[in-house]
């Protein structure tokens, strides 16, 4: 299985100081937020691949690097052997940059009120300069739409259906990889299976590659082929689905697995996760989970872990073993 | 109409009965209790019916949960119980009865007297219930002040025995502290803090982790659950997750289109579900599908209001649809112990599926 | 393929809608508009006083400008009253010259409105130009933009516009003066009132360029431009169109104060501020009309302009509604 996706070192640190002047005045040191830091996983190519993680673990910055919504501040990010960044021949970068696209998480901002349907969905064929006599009508139906839907504008559409024309338009330049940022956790449960299956579908029917980033570990668990667990900007664990659910090595994918609702639990009695996540800007020390690692010893305290192989996982603790 | 109130009032009498009585040994009369509860918004394209004759109980110790998409109207109940509708929204008719006592048709000012003192109330954004002015503490203790009758020390004192109730860690630092220092799942305990300073009887909590991570919603929901049984509170709980209901509620009651499709004690909704949307509902969550390759998706999607379908709302998504569907809107039937279900025609359970 | 059964249709509207007005009044801004008798009432006045300086040729009784069909005779005639020399009747009088009050004031009405949506159209480009790239580039450009708009807000616009109409006075040679005036007024107060729509353009634009659509375009490989022109544009015109409104009536204000001290249209093309500026010279000798009825039409466009940019505002404004 060939690597679509390469990513090497990525990092990426937002500037979050106040503006100059206040900075002068107060005698403040610049603040900077590591949000991404040093992370590398490859997607093989025709898979499902998740990031899951809270708030701030920087799994969207990651998704806003890989389609190169973002640049990164060091590391790098390769696509079919083309890294976006650097790469000087320009017709090839365009040519990969066709090849990836995006399904956002609010249907309601990610189509633009003023345009029709149709317009939207063919939006990436004709910025190319590309045909697009019936292609959006093609597209719609290919997504649970009528063509006759083509005419409409966005607000005559549900948050389901928008959804499915925001996977239109990115079937429309004919990806290999589209980046999935929380792409269901805004519509409800029955329309959210619609829309997974969808989704499966068309990755099996068409060959894509998935980057699903994602804060529900029931979606991830239902979706994902391979799944990479953030937490404050790094890779903590990384490994097959079913292996990462059937063997959680990180403490703090176990504490997100233990903390995740069940359905099968009622009444269920259980210690709730200590604490919660740390100021991205000022982060513990060593491994910076260890505020809240049940089992953490004084050296999770001074010195990071890497990123390490175990068994058949990848895991940045201290105290994992097989 | 009063044959049926009163059928379905007893029916649901019934369906109390055998619930998890008041820690203090208190009688199973509800907290909390409506009847045939309607909401209407009149706009210019006709009556708009966002609760169509909703009728639960709550009792003291419990938590319902309340279980819908959006549109189905759960926070628009909850919203009519504690008299926050929006104006041109409107009960227009049904009983609201909190210890017995109706109430939906009491005064505005009667209303913001009863609201924190009796009922207080969890939003899912915890900024829109803290004033960013204020430290917490004043806030605690203004609100303490307003339905207790102490002085400001003790008003205080109780503010920081909440605090510390709701696990903020290193309470009385923190009093001084404006809300924009808190972070978001220790904002909400405050909010629970605020809600609970007057000791009321009835809690409604709409959405209360619908904003926050995994780790701590599960902090707040274990939260909840202890403060509901050690004060002997009714807590009702909208959300729109499956899991957190699984997780905290006792009786759950499943709301698709205003009405009310299916209530009773959770486990047996959730593994038995007898509403054919109830059933759909857990098959395309994919906490309960484990191991399908592929969700039993519904089709369709939640009509608009203002387009709602004849007879029962669901049967133009519903697979056992019979032509009796979209005739007659179907009345809550008695399937278990205290399980009530609005269907023409309810799905048979075997035991293997209950014990999946 | 039950797998790909999309949600439920949305209800189409039940009839067909035959045309573009009939469209109009079931929207829900037309539903407002047939519910709000000020906004009715105003349109009404605004329509007809635009109708009447559009078509001034035809329905001026006579030209106030052909010195040839002037009667000096006919000067000071008060209204509705025969001339006490010629006998004609006036509707509205009279001036000195013995000029037609009311075709003069539909002569005027033509430079005062040409004038003011001249203005404003200027202010509408600069604004929304400036507007839109402080707001999509950030930085330098916005900080430069901005700061500038902030510095001319320090001055009342009225002040700005006298101080272009100085400056243009001085580089243009006299003998073209009187043809440049109306130019120079338009360019005076378009550009004194361009900060109001930059400054709202900006403050859209910034909202709208982190909507996720824009981010879709860009992915898609469109650029800046295309960006700001095809996708951010259409989507904060409409806070402008409000603005735009009630601008209009403040530029015709404007245009008249401008006019009245003397330094606006000039006589040789009276705009109703010129008008009111010639009739006070006679308020006090008993002429009250050469003043009174140009006032009294500035007052009416004035009011009915601004009173439907209020309407606008609370139609378009989704939560009054």
């Amino acid at each position: 299985m060939t690597a679509l996706v390469r990513i090497r070192h990525l990092t990426r640190v937002f500037d979050v100081s106040k503006p100059w002047l206040n900075r002068v005045i107060e005698r403040l040191p610049k603040a900077l937020l590591t949000a991404v830091s040093d992370v590398t996983f490859d997607i093989p190519e025709r898979q499902v691949y998740a990031l899951v993680g809270e708030s701030g673990s920087g799994k969207s910055t990651i998704g806003k690097m890989v389609v190169g919504l973002l640049p990164p501040s060091d590391g790098d990010v390769e696509i079919e052997g083309v890294n976006l960044a650097s790469e000087a021949d320009k017709a090839r970068v365009a040519e990969t940059r066709s090849h990836i696209q995006m399904i956002f998480q609010d249907p309601y901002a990610s189509l633009n009120p003023r345009w029709r349907v149709r317009d939207i969905v063919a939006e990436p064929v004709a910025a190319q300069g590309g045909e697009t006599n019936g292609l959006a009508e093609r597209l719609l139906e290919q997504v649970g739409l009528s063509a006759a839907d083509a005419g409409k504008y966005p607000h005559e559409f549900s948050g389901g259906q928008r959804q499915r024309i925001c996977i239109a338009r990115a079937l429309a330049s004919e990806p290999r990889l589209i980046v999935c940022d929380e792409p269901t956790s805004a519509l409800d449960v029955s329309v959210q299976a619609q829309v997974l299956n969808l989704m499966s579908d068309l990755q099996e029917k068409l060959g894509l590659t998935y980057l699903f980033i994602t804060h529900d570990l029931a979606v991830v668990q239902h979706m994902a082929d391979r799944i990479g667990v953030l937490y404050l900007g790094r890779l903590v664990e990384e490994a097959a689905a079913e292996e990462l659910f059937a063997r959680p090595r990180h403490p703090y994918t176990q504490m997100l697995f233990d903390a995740a609702p069940r359905m099968d639990a009622f009444g269920r009695e259980v210690d709730p996760p200590k604490g919660e996540i740390p100021d991205p800007i000022n982060p513990p020390t060593g491994c910076a989970f260890h505020p809240r690692c049940p089992i953490a010893v004084d050296r999770c305290l001074e010195e990071r872990p890497e990123l390490r192989a175990v068994g058949p996982a990848r895991v940045a603790c201290h105290l994992a073993d097989a | 109409m009063a044959d049926r109130v009163q059928g379905i009032s007893s029916r649901l009498r019934e369906g109390t009965a055998h619930k998890p009585a008041a820690p203090d040994g208190g009688t199973d009369k509800p907290v909390l209790s409506l009847r045939d509860l309607v909401v209407e918004i009149p706009t210019r394209y006709g009556v708009l019916r966002p609760v169509d004759g909703v009728s639960y109980d709550i009792s003291a110790g419990e938590i319902l949960g309340v279980v819908g998409e959006s549109g189905a109207g759960k926070s628009m109940a909850g919203n009519a119980v504690i008299g926050l509708l929006d104006p041109p929204a409107r009960i227009a008719s049904g009983q609201v009865r909190l210890n017995g006592e109706s109430i939906e048709s009491l005064p505005r000012s009667e209303m913001r007297r009863l609201r924190g003192k009796q009922i207080g109330m969890v939003f899912q954004d915890p900024l829109t219930s803290l004033n960013p002015l204020l430290p917490i503490g004043e806030q605690l203790a203004e609100t303490i002040q307003e339905h207790l009758p102490v002085t400001r020390r003790e008003a205080r004192a109780r503010a920081l025995a909440g605090l510390e109730e709701v696990g903020i860690p290193g309470a009385a630092d923190r009093l001084d502290s404006y809300p924009h220092e808190f972070s978001g799942g220790m904002r909400q305990r405050v909010v629970i803090a605020l809600a609970l300073c007057a000791e009321p009887c009835m809690l409604i909590a709409d959405e209360p982790t619908t904003a926050l991570d995994v780790s701590v919603q599960a902090q707040i929901i274990a939260l909840l659950k202890r403060l509901c049984r050690e004060r002997g509170m009714a807590v009702m709980l909208v959300t729109h997750d499956m899991g957190v209901i699984a997780e905290a509620a006792d009786r759950v009651a499943v709301m698709y289109a205003g009405r009310l499709a299916e209530i009773g004690p959770v486990a047996d909704v959730l593994t038995a579900p007898r509403h054919p949307y109830t059933y759909g509902l857990m098959g395309s969550t994919p906490l309960a599908a484990r191991g399908q390759r592929r969700l039993n998706q519904i089709p369709g999607a939640m009509p608009r209001l203002g387009h709602m379908p004849e007879g029962c709302a669901f049967h133009p998504r519903c697979p056992k649809a019979a032509p009796a569907c979209s005739q007659s809107v179907p009345q809550p039937v008695v399937m278990g112990d205290g399980h009530l279900a609005a269907c023409h025609f309810p799905m048979t359970v075997e035991p293997q599926e209950a014990a999946q | 393929m039950a797998d790909l059964t999309p949600d439920t249709q949305v209800p189409k509207a039940p009839a067909p809608r035959p045309g573009a007005l009939r469209g109009f009044l079931e929207s829900d801004v037309g539903w407002s508009f047939r519910h709000s008798p000020v906004a009715i009432v105003s349109l009404i006045v605004v329509v007809i006083l635009v109708c009447g300086a559009v078509f001034a040729p035809w329905i001026a009784p006579h030209n106030p400008f052909d010195p040839s069909t002037l009667n000096l005779m006919n000067g000071f005639s008060a209204p509705m009253q025969p001339n006490a020399f010629t006998g004609e009747v006036f509707w509205l009088g009279t001036d000195d010259q013995g000029r037609d009050v009311f075709s003069t004031i539909l002569y005027g009405l033509r430079i005062s409105l040409f004038v003011g949506f001249a203005a404003v159209m200027l202010a509408l480009v600069l604004g929304i130009t400036l507007g839109l790239l402080a707001g999509y580039l950030g930085g330098w450009t916005e900080t430069m933009i901005m700061r500038l708009a902030d510095v001319q807000l320090t001055f009342p616009a009225i002040l700005v516009a006298m101080l272009i109409f100085g400056i243009a006075k001085g580089v243009i040679p006299i003998e073209y003066r009187d043809q440049m005036a109306i130019w120079v007024l338009i360019l005076a107060i378009g550009l004194s009132d361009w900060v109001q729509f930059a400054r709202v353009v900006r403050g859209a634009t910034l909202v709208e360029k982190n909507r996720e659509y824009v981010a879709a375009a860009r992915l898609i490989g469109r650029t800046g431009p295309a960006i700001m022109v095809r996708h951010i544009l259409p989507n904060v015109l409409s806070p402008v169109l409000v603005i735009a409104t009630i601008s209009l009536a403040l530029a015709i204000i404007a245009e008249a104060t401008l006019s009245f001290l003397g330094i606006g249209a000039p006589p040789t093309q009276p705009s109703l501020g010129t008008l009111i500026r010639i009739g006070q010279g006679f308020l006090f000798s008993g002429e009250w009309w050469i003043l009174f009825f140009p006032a009294a039409t500035l007052l009416a466009l004035a009011l009915s302009v601004n009173l439907l940019g209020d309407w606008l505002r609370d139609a378009l404004n989704p939560k009054l509604r």
